[in-house]
């Protein structure tokens, strides 16, 4: 090696060479990884029926979170035929384009949970996350029946959505300063909730036990939403750009 | 620092020329075979750029020669399934009910794609056998609330109840309770019928008359969907009351709660998530489990 023309050893014994090269080498490897996100809005494919979650929703969504049922239940169907035959439609990255972060995770103790909503009525989740065995008696599913027993915090709901926007999600000025109303409304039976399906259409309407919102319905209502925004039977549905 | 290769006299390699205190480094060769195998990387790297979708550009991404999807090839995946299986199951969907019962083979297809079908979708409701759960109907008990022909358990399992669904079933007992329709009073009265009458339960502190008063606000206010005699209307999902399988329970408490402010169940429509000879097929499942009419 190299006692000949240009050698390591220049560069090892001049600082400021050394620097300048090891800054262009390293930077090779963060311009392929990062230059092309530059152009990530023309390369996320465009789906029709994608919207941002509910207020409700998206409370559900931070109890999801919460709870980690992230840990054994995953939001990817992937482009398996097994998977595509037992849960549905494979996962479109548009789908979760409103999740901060995405819930796909790798762990499937229980089924997944990418198409679960409108799968079951709003009483089997209830009853069975209050009492997993007693719908599914060979389930190893931990009892949830504390979130029925708690109060939704929500107060600080509008600031929720104000602070999703900062990070993409289109929440309008309309839908935050309505953010409490369109909480409560999805939760309350007998509310009137036209606004609330013109600005959340599919959002759906959870039971409620009539005096207080629980953390439950706001589980409920989140997992009832899952998968059910894009419709695949519209051909047009799915338009990726290319 | 003066660069001085030597060759080490103990391994024939040459030093890399450094010393650090009359420290000497050897400069050994990479063994050939890894070398080798790594270049052989590199290229392979470069085929696959060429033949496979590899870099993303301003408005898409390098597609590859070879046009490569994984979503064409699970969609052709599972269309080729769909295929193979629409050798018979084309005819579950195409043949009456009747035909497939006389038909072994086909009778066999949807037997089988009933029982995998139910097991992952319905289940978790109606439980293993279709043995029911409080709240959701007892399938194998032929206690039916929409009706238990197979024509009916189409209809029911295609168009869910309270689905949403366009031609759902769907069916709303008033809330006598919380809209005044009926006093407290009025109620434990009717409960009280109820109990008696149909449920079979020996009430030791219901007076005869509250009985008999009950018996009149029943035949005024309930009658004329849950019959006379207790024996439920189909065409409205009215529960059979003269019986011993209760959809929520057999109390007198659950008849008070239920007559107050009535629980109505919902069964989410699954033409959205299965095909006709899907839904026959459980169907089929669903009638041989005992209940079947």
């Amino acid at each position: 090696m190299a006692s000949r023309g240009f050698s390591h050893a220049t560069i090892e014994r001049n600082a400021f060479l050394l620097i300048i090269l090891a800054i262009l080498t390293i930077s090779i490897g963060g311009l392929v990884q990062i230059v092309p996100l530059f152009t990530i809005e023309t390369t996320v494919e465009h789906v029709k029926g994608v919207r941002p979650y509910s207020p409700l929703e998206q409370a559900g969504r931070d109890i999801y979170v919460r709870e980690g049922c992230y840990l054994c239940h995953s939001q990817m169907i992937r482009s398996l035929r097994d998977e595509v035959e037992r849960y549905g439609h494979y996962s479109l990255a548009a789908e979760s384009m409103y999740d901060h972060p995405f819930q796909w995770g790798s762990k499937r103790t229980g089924p997944d949970l990418a198409r679960v909503g409108g799968k079951y009525s709003n009483d089997w989740h209830y009853g069975h996350l209050i009492h997993p065995q007693s719908l599914v008696p060979e389930s190893i599913m931990p009892s949830y029946r504390f979130l029925a027993e708690t109060p939704l915090k929500y107060d600080n709901i509008a600031e929720k959505l104000k602070t999703l926007r900062i990070v993409g999600v289109p929440y309008t000025d309309e839908e935050v300063a309505q953010a409490k109303a369109d909480l409560e409304a999805q939760a309350t039976p007998g509310a009137d909730t036209d606004a609330l399906m013109k600005r959340y259409p599919k959002a759906n309407l959870v039971p409620g036990n009539g005096h207080e919102v629980t953390e439950l319905d706001a589980l409920v209502a989140y997992l009832q939403v899952l998968g059910t925004m894009v419709d695949f039977t519209d051909p047009s549905a799915e338009n990726p750009q290319q | 620092m003066a660069l001085n290769i030597e060759r080490d006299e103990h391994t024939g390699t040459d030093t890399t020329g450094h010393e650090w205190d009359g420290l000497k480094e050897l400069n050994t060769p990479l063994p050939k075979w890894w070398l080798y195998t790594w270049l052989a990387c590199i290229l392979w790297a470069l085929v696959y750029f060429v033949f496979f979708p590899s870099f993303p550009y301003g408005k898409g991404y390098i597609h590859g020669l070879l046009g490569a999807s994984s979503r064409n090839d699970v969609m052709a995946d599972v269309k080729g399934f769909a295929a193979e299986r629409n050798a018979v199951m084309s005819k579950v969907a195409a043949a009456s009910f009747d035909d497939i019962r006389k038909n072994p083979e086909l009778l066999a297809a949807a037997q089988t794609a009933g029982r995998i079908t139910f097991a992952n979708n319905c289940q978790p409701c109606h439980g293993a056998g279709g043995a029911g759960n409080p709240g959701f109907p007892a399938l194998a008990a032929g206690s039916w609330l929409w009706g238990g022909k197979l024509e009916d358990i189409q209809q029911t399992i295609t168009h869910g109840i309270r689905s949403g669904d366009d031609a759902a079933r769907d069916s709303q007992m008033p809330k006598f309770g919380t809209d005044g329709l009926l006093k407290p009073e009025e109620i434990q009265q009717v409960a009280d019928y109820v109990s008696t009458a149909f449920f079979g339960l020996a009430l030791k502190d219901a007076a005869p008359a509250s009985i008999a008063a009950g018996k009149d606000i029943f035949a005024a206010n309930c009658a004329s969907c849950h019959g006379d005699n207790g024996e439920g209307n189909r065409d409205v999902g009215a529960p059979r009351l003269a019986s011993k399988i209760h959809l929520y329970g057999g109390t007198r408490d659950l008849i008070v709660r239920q007559v107050t402010s009535p629980h109505m169940g919902v069964m989410p429509n699954w033409n959205g998530r299965l095909d006709t000879a899907t839904i026959k097929s459980v169907a089929i499942y669903v009638h041989d489990l005992g209940g079947g009419e």
